[in-house]
């Protein structure tokens, strides 16, 4: 009796201390933080406090290849554009732009502009760095960028020379760059970090210029890195020697590394940052319908689009009647509504809607059983079927994610209650994942893509080549070859949108991928900070922000 | 006690070799490698980039060159954090996670011992109980969890100390108790059960029967013994817990040495995987060997040259 009281009486104890802790101040959950709503605006302080996820992996404009090291130099370092808030290029370090009759030759003058140690920008910091990319010896990953110039994948690829690059400096306040294919898009091409500029002086005479913050790494943007603490955080603050700094309101961006989204979320409620979610962090996928409850989710649509790729190399989905069958028996609005829960946009076609606007309703209705089940009895027959479940065993491949996976799981659902037909499932880790794709030992897997600049080529061009890296489906047409190299050569802006449709129509009518959805980003905010600008490739900007 | 800890060295650096030889060769038969990505790289630029790397070379060739790389402690660049070279990305790491894993031992010794003790002096009374099923709690629970939900009360709703970052001694409390959560509730069951194993021996009665005090009883003759058991456990522990977790330093945002150890594996970053885990193997095998010496000192009947018994 003594002994069970006792048992009794400590489980009491530590039940209580956890009691204690859960009730203990239950409701100033998101109370305070908003301390004097109603003061003067300049008393406000201008600090943001925004996560950036994980160590940006180089911030040598050159080297960058991935959306964190972006971020970051797109705030310190600033190119021939910068993508205004409402997200035309509009001029920065070009003061003027001047294009040739067959659009190929682009004539920029610099303006008057200094690094943030008083040197002078120069057109020679733009040749030096774009060259500096280019060269094979410096192992640049992202160098094909720089293509559209002329002579620039030759000298990348080991084939041509340095001096044959279409990129020079006439004199200090002029450079002219010399393009392979008139390329209307050009413009926005050089806001984007590749095309970023570097301070010669200081890179010539030290190669390492980009590993910290200091007097080595200069400046030329609206914000100044202060202090580069690995894994840590980063810290900018307003740049003094920039040339627009009166538009820059911000005094100070703590950029924090926190690589777990609840963390994330968390420190918002806290009141320990100002933004939490895309484009620079992420949100608890469970957290998401809450947060759109109280109306505090932000939601933003930009390019990008979630694709399930299929091998059209192997049965059955050589047969362009079964792809199709696939692509439509699913219901992509039920997925955004139950799983995905950022209001992303079902996806009938592969351009992105902020560049084709009609492909917001796309080539085929979402969720067209009656249509999927035609497709499916034509290319049975086709393939000299009986009955779907004579079909050979089809595997839906994705790489290890709780998210893939709950989606893989749904299509499988719909495939078997649409079609009948009997679908397994297959992850791989990441890097296994890409192997398998690569060596086309797959029948369906998902792929996502996400535009590097704001033009439908960007989401065509993988295509073109069967033996192409980003392809992995194994389809080629030439008409759409055709197309695509017409477009190229085009110099009128609406031939040209004329030619790229007309190849999506070819690509669609083949459908060697069924889209799924169109991406979003999604994030909370403080609710006095402002006008921080999310591009839609989603590029985030402080340069106008300011806290009210 | 010369020729023992020589003769120790000498297996260490075996082992050693033999851990880096696994590493090297289960690290290149995964499939991937360190630049693959959405967007696929051009096949020239690949090559450029495998020849820059050293990873066109014959293995053999390679399997030197990280041989000799280890003995001049120079692991080379990382090929994803191109700011950094492993040296610095363990430099920079390791203190962090030597400072929180410290914190971490501390609690964890300190609070797991108490425990113990008490539950043991106390046997089958409600301290005993108490104690046995914060054990049991601390175990069960694992630390993710555990580090959500102290940050839940204690950071949000309490609003004590801040919710991650690294920043001053307030930020390094929810991480250190988390991490300790789990050694600490195994420490408290070991030396309860060895405390009441050495309560039991003839030599706690014959105290008893000298008449000693019961505090000089508990102190000299019967922790001393009891310790044992949790002193090897150390070992291991040490390791693990100054290198650093990967989950508790993700979940609080703390720069450490933790995530090096599964994102390197996730880039496929070579020389990343190597020099964290030869710096991991030195800690470990060195902890091992600190831990059999320390046995010698708590307890005289543990010879270590073992010489006695004619080998």
């Amino acid at each position: 009796m003594n002994k069970r009281l006792s048992i009794f009486f400590s489980m009491l104890l530590v039940l209580s201390m956890f009691l204690a802790a859960c009730s203990g101040g239950g409701d100033n959950a998101d109370g305070g933080e908003k301390g004097g709503d109603d003061g003067g605006k300049s008393d406000v302080p201008q600090e943001l406090r925004v996560n950036i996820n994980t160590e940006p992996p180089s911030l040598n404009p050159g080297l960058a290849q991935d959306s964190t090291s972006g971020t970051v130099l797109r705030n310190v370092l600033e190119g021939l554009t910068r993508i205004g808030p409402d997200g035309k290029p509009e001029k920065a370090m070009a003061e003027d732009i001047k294009v040739s009759e067959d659009g190929k030759t682009y004539t920029f003058t610099i303006r008057d502009a200094k690094w943030s140690n008083d040197d002078p920008v120069t057109a020679k910091d733009f040749e030096y760095a774009w060259k500096w990319a280019l060269d094979p010896a410096n192992n640049s990953t992202y160098a094909y960028q720089l293509y559209y110039i002329e002579g620039a994948e030759a000298f990348n690829t080991g084939k041509g020379e340095k001096d044959a690059v279409g990129v020079k400096a006439i004199d200090d306040k002029t450079l002219e760059v010399k393009l392979v294919n008139p390329t209307p898009y050009f413009e926005e091409l050089t806001a984007f970090y590749t095309y970023l500029p570097v301070n010669s002086k200081i890179a010539e005479a030290n190669p390492k210029w980009a590993t910290d913050a200091g007097e080595n790494f200069t400046t030329n943007g609206p914000f100044h890195m202060v202090e580069w603490s690995h894994s840590d955080k980063i810290v900018l603050e307003k740049s003094k020697t920039y040339w627009d700094a009166e538009t820059v309101k911000l005094d100070s961006i703590e950029m924090v590394m926190i690589n777990d989204p609840n963390t994330e979320l968390s420190m918002f409620d806290n009141g320990e940052l100002d933004w939490a979610g895309a484009p620079t962090g992420a949100l608890p996928t469970d957290a998401m319908q809450a947060l759109k409850d109280e109306g505090r989710l932000v939601t933003q649509p930009i390019a990008g689009i979630y694709n399930y790729k299929f091998n059209t190399t192997v049965e059955p989905f050589n047969n362009v009647n079964i792809r199709k069958a696939f692509a439509h028996a699913i219901n992509r609005q039920e997925l955004i509504d139950n799983i995905l829960q950022g209001e992303q946009l079902p996806a009938m076609a592969i351009v992105p809607p902020s560049m084709f606007e009609e492909n917001e309703k796309g080539y085929f209705p979402d969720n067209d059983v009656e249509k999927a089940k035609e497709y499916l009895q034509k290319g049975l027959e086709e393939l000299g079927y009986k009955d779907a479940s004579e079909l050979p065993a089809v595997a839906l491949s994705y790489n290890t994610s709780e998210a893939h996976q709950k989606i893989a799981q749904a299509i499988q659902d719909m495939w078997k209650q649409n079609l009948g037909v009997e679908v397994t499932l297959d992850n791989a880790e990441w890097n296994v994942y890409l192997d398998k794709l690569d060596q086309m030992d797959y029948q369906v897997a998902r792929l996502g893509w996400l535009g590097d600049f704001n033009d439908a080529i960007n989401f065509l061009e993988m295509y073109r080549d069967a033996d192409g890296g980003n392809n992995n489906t194994g389809w080629e047409s030439k008409e759409f070859q055709d197309l695509l190299a017409k477009s190229a050569t085009e110099t009128d802006p609406e031939a040209r949108q004329q030619l790229l449709k007309d190849a999506e129509a070819i690509f669609m009518e083949a459908m060697p991928v069924a889209p799924i959805y169109f991406y979003t980003n999604n994030w909370v905010q403080a609710e006095n900070l402002k006008d921080v600008a999310v591009s839609g490739l989603g590029d985030v900007q402080y340069k106008w922000a300011h806290f009210e | 006690m010369a020729k023992y800890i020589g003769k120790r060295l000498v297996y260490m650096l075996l082992s050693l070799w033999m851990i880096v030889t696994a590493t090297f060769f289960f690290m290149r038969i995964a499939p991937g490698n360190p630049f693959a990505s959405e967007k696929k790289l051009p096949p020239e630029i690949e090559a450029n980039l495998n020849a820059h790397f050293g990873l066109d070379k014959p293995w053999y060739e390679q399997y030197w060159e990280y041989l000799v790389r280890i003995v001049n402690w120079d692991f080379g660049p990382s090929f994803k954090y191109k700011s950094q070279t492993v040296n610095d990305l363990i430099n920079e790491g390791f203190p962090v996670s030597f400072l929180l894993g410290m914190e971490a031992i501390f609690i964890a010794v300190a609070v797991g011992v108490l425990l113990g003790i008490i539950a043991a002096l106390k046997h089958n009374r409600w301290p005993d109980y108490t104690a046995m099923i914060v054990a049991v709690l601390g175990i069960s629970v694992p630390s993710f969890i555990m580090a959500s939900f102290l940050q839940y009360f204690l950071a949000i709703k309490m609003g004590i100390f801040p919710v991650a970052r690294w920043e001053s001694f307030m930020h390094s409390v929810l991480p250190a108790v988390a991490l300790a959560s789990a050694p600490m509730a195994f420490i408290a069951r070991l030396t309860r059960s060895s405390m009441l194993e050495v309560l039991a021996n003839d030599y706690i009665k014959t105290a008893k029967s000298k008449g000693l005090s019961r505090g000089v009883i508990t102190v000299k003759h019967t922790i001393r013994n009891a310790l044992l058991p949790v002193v090897t456990y150390m070992g291991p522990l040490t390791a693990g817990i100054l290198t650093g977790s990967f989950v508790i330093e993700r979940i609080f945002g703390i720069p450490g040495l933790g995530a090096h150890f599964v994102t390197s594996i996730n880039n496929r970053d070579y020389t990343v995987i190597m020099g964290v885990t030869v710096f991991y193997s030195i800690l470990l095998l060195v902890s091992i060997l600190l831990v059999d010496i320390a046995y010698g000192i708590i307890d005289p009947r543990i010879k270590l040259a073992g010489g006695k018994k004619g080998e």
